[in-house]
């Protein structure tokens, strides 16, 4: 089913791709092909091999639980705030935060988890700003 | 004559201070990533490039780097399959089948020397074997006008699909999707902005570092989080590693092993999109015909450990021929070396040699050296990277995913990128559930813009006929490989990739 439901999308992305690749202005510098036939050959590709993948589907993948699944959303919003964060509290704090969350959706206890956040971020900061001068985002507390 | 005279110059460059200390460093971290069981010469080499790029080092030095850490991983791949039964990526899996069984006879050690001297070997020939065939190549691709290159780009994207999955309308899948980042951003051509939905950032186009960083070592991290919480690989278990040298009689007993081996895991790399996984399997298959006459192999012979490291390591270095030659990479690692030349302005193929000798010849003395330096840092100071084993997931997978936020935020300081690279960390785990091939969508994204360049260049250069990508007898030739290519695996792909698995999984279960 999955694959079945990933080529159906692949056809969708195709059929969205044609309808951007048409809508492109043409320039008047235009060459002989122009700059919409390579994209819409791909189009065609992608909506090809979609339309393949979705009638011959390969073996179900192993999907996990709801529970592991929600994990993994829950790490992707970090790491969005994580990146939204960085230039305003600065590459220290929101290392050291973004760090220990994972640490400890990965399995670490209280006392790991603290030590990875700050041992992460402060062994970064200390290896690529102080030692190879690499500017990392500043914080209200000037690092 | 010239040849050897080149080489002098290349020895030059390397041989600077700060040349041979980021080849030990390039040896030193990619050994580790090799070692550490999820981590492979591509994402290794993937959450490193940022770092060079922001380190603001030049193209030769960062070369220099990255194919150490190239070279280093496929070494330290062997170390996880021999001591834990895991590999740390794909061209090491075959060493499983004999390298743990000699570690569990105690004789983990002598494994892992023996491993490391058949790495040696094979890198070593196969480097010579660049030297040597890389010019000739260079000779033919000056006979490529822009519809034998468009062909050739073809033939890439068709025989890669072959080996890198079992499925070929997911390889395809994914190389067009590739090809169609490439197209986001400013057509060169005519000015004119594509797929950029109004957003300025996306004016340039996606940053391919951006994409392989997030494709390769975000998704690595979102798939440890799914599968592994809590758990650790290594830690909990006693790895005893014992004598540190193999006894003569055993060098001796694998030397015709290693050289035979080496030569076919050079073939295997030279072939664009086979790459080292297909060097090692063919490596281990062929030698257990020819030289299993008691039926040891699989048991711990250790012919059975020095044929598909020779064979791996081997096709690393092949793997560079047609990468450097012809612009076009021969495995996902080679992908991702060329997107940092790429980005270093550089554009692989002929004109390279001519325009570019010093970046060549540097890139290939450094790979002598790093050879010999990860044979003198693998022997003795193997027990030091076992133990790296030991750092549980839970603690190496937030560096990981840090290390990748600092080197893209490094190079453009733009929140941006780091929101589009979280966005191909997701799309790289669903699209590697679903078993499609990550390294096509890589090569799209990076070849996709020259792809296109040489099909309106030739199209144009004969006013509009289409037929002129098929009007020469080599361009011909290119397209009948390419769809040989792709056909091919059709019907024997499937199998041999299946044999592969199912090898590993029958011969690690009797081990276990």
């Amino acid at each position: 089913m999955s694959d079945r439901i990933f080529g159906v999308f692949g056809i969708i992305l195709a059929a969205g791709y044609v309808f951007a690749a048409l809508a492109i202005e043409e320039s008047f510098l235009s060459d002989a092909v122009g700059p919409k036939a390579f994209p819409l050959i791909i189009a065609a590709i992608l909506a090809l091999s979609g339309a393949v993948i979705a009638l011959r589907p390969d073996p179900e993948p192993h999907w996990p639980a709801m529970a592991r699944l929600a994990e993994v959303a829950a790490a992707v919003v970090v790491l969005i705030l994580y990146a939204e964060m960085l230039p305003v509290a600065g590459f220290v704090i929101a290392t050291a935060f973004a760090a220990a969350y994972l640490a400890w959706r990965l399995g670490s206890g209280p006392l790991e988890t603290v030590a990875v956040g700050a041992g992460t971020s402060i062994g970064i900061y200390v290896t690529f700003h102080l030692i190879l001068g690499l500017s990392l985002a500043k914080g209200p507390l000037g690092f | 004559m010239e040849l050897l005279a080149n080489l002098g110059d290349g020895f030059a460059i390397a041989l600077s201070w700060q040349n041979i200390g980021l080849a030990l460093l390039g040896c030193f971290l990619g050994t580790i990533m090799g070692a550490l069981p999820g981590l492979g010469p591509s994402n290794g080499v993937a959450i490193l490039i940022p770092l060079a790029f922001t380190l603001g080092l030049g193209a030769t030095p960062s070369l220099i780097l990255l194919t150490s850490v190239y070279y280093g991983a496929m070494y330290g791949g062997r170390i996880s399959s021999i001591l834990l039964n895991i590999p740390g990526d794909e061209p090491a899996m075959m060493t499983c089948l004999d390298g743990h069984p000699m570690a569990k006879k105690g004789m983990a050690g002598e494994a892992l020397s023996l491993s490391g001297i058949a790495s040696f070997v094979g890198a070593f020939l196969a480097t010579w074997g660049l030297i040597l065939l890389a010019p000739q190549l260079v000779k033919i691709a000056l006979l490529f006008g822009p519809a034998e290159y468009f062909a050739l780009f073809a033939l890439a994207f068709m025989t890669l699909g072959g080996v890198s999955s079992t499925n070929q309308a997911k390889s395809a899948f994914a190389a067009a999707l590739g090809l169609g980042l490439a197209t986001i951003g400013v057509d060169t051509q005519t000015g004119v902005p594509r797929f950029t939905f109004g957003e300025v950032h996306l004016y340039d186009g996606l940053d391919f570092l951006v994409a392989i960083v997030g494709l390769f070592a975000l998704s690595e991290v979102f798939i440890f989080l799914e599968t592994r919480h809590g758990g650790s690989d290594a830690a909990g278990r006693k790895l005893t590693i014992g004598k540190l040298y193999p006894p003569v009689s055993m060098i001796r007993q694998t030397t015709p092993t290693m050289l035979r081996t080496s030569f076919l895991g050079f073939i295997a790399g030279v072939l664009p999109g086979a790459g080292a996984s297909l060097g090692s399997f063919i490596s281990y298959s062929m030698e257990k015909k020819l030289v299993d006459k008691e039926g040891t192999f699989g048991t711990g012979d250790p012919r059975g450990v020095a044929a598909p490291e020779a064979g791996n390591n081997a096709a690393a270095g092949g793997a560079l021929v047609p990468m450097l030659a012809l612009g076009v990479p021969g495995s996902g690692t080679t992908a991702v070396l060329l997107a940092v030349l790429l980005a270093l302005n550089i554009t692989p193929g002929p004109l390279l040699f001519s325009q570019n000798p010093d970046v060549v010849w540097g890139l290939i003395a450094a790979l002598f050296i790093a050879n010999f330096m990860l044979l003198a840092m693998n022997i003795p100071m193997v027990g030091l990277f076992t133990r790296v084993l030991m750092i549980p997931s839970r603690i190496l997978m937030p560096i990981v995913a840090m290390v990748s936020f600092v080197g893209i935020y490094g190079i453009s300081g733009s929140t941006f990128d780091l929101l589009v690279m979280i966005g191909f960390g997701v799309m790289g785990w669903g699209l590697r559930k679903l078993d499609v091939p990550l390294v096509p969508i890589i090569l799209g994204t990076l070849l996709g813009n020259a792809m296109e360049n040489n099909l309106r260049r030739a199209v144009t250069i004969d006013n509009g006929n289409w037929w002129t990508l098929f009007d020469s007898p080599l361009s011909i030739a290119l397209w009948a490989i390419a769809i040989i290519g792709f056909v091919l695996p059709l019907i024997v792909g499937a199998r041999v990739k299946a044999k592969m698995h199912q090898r590993r999984d029958e011969e690690g279960a009797i081990s276990d």
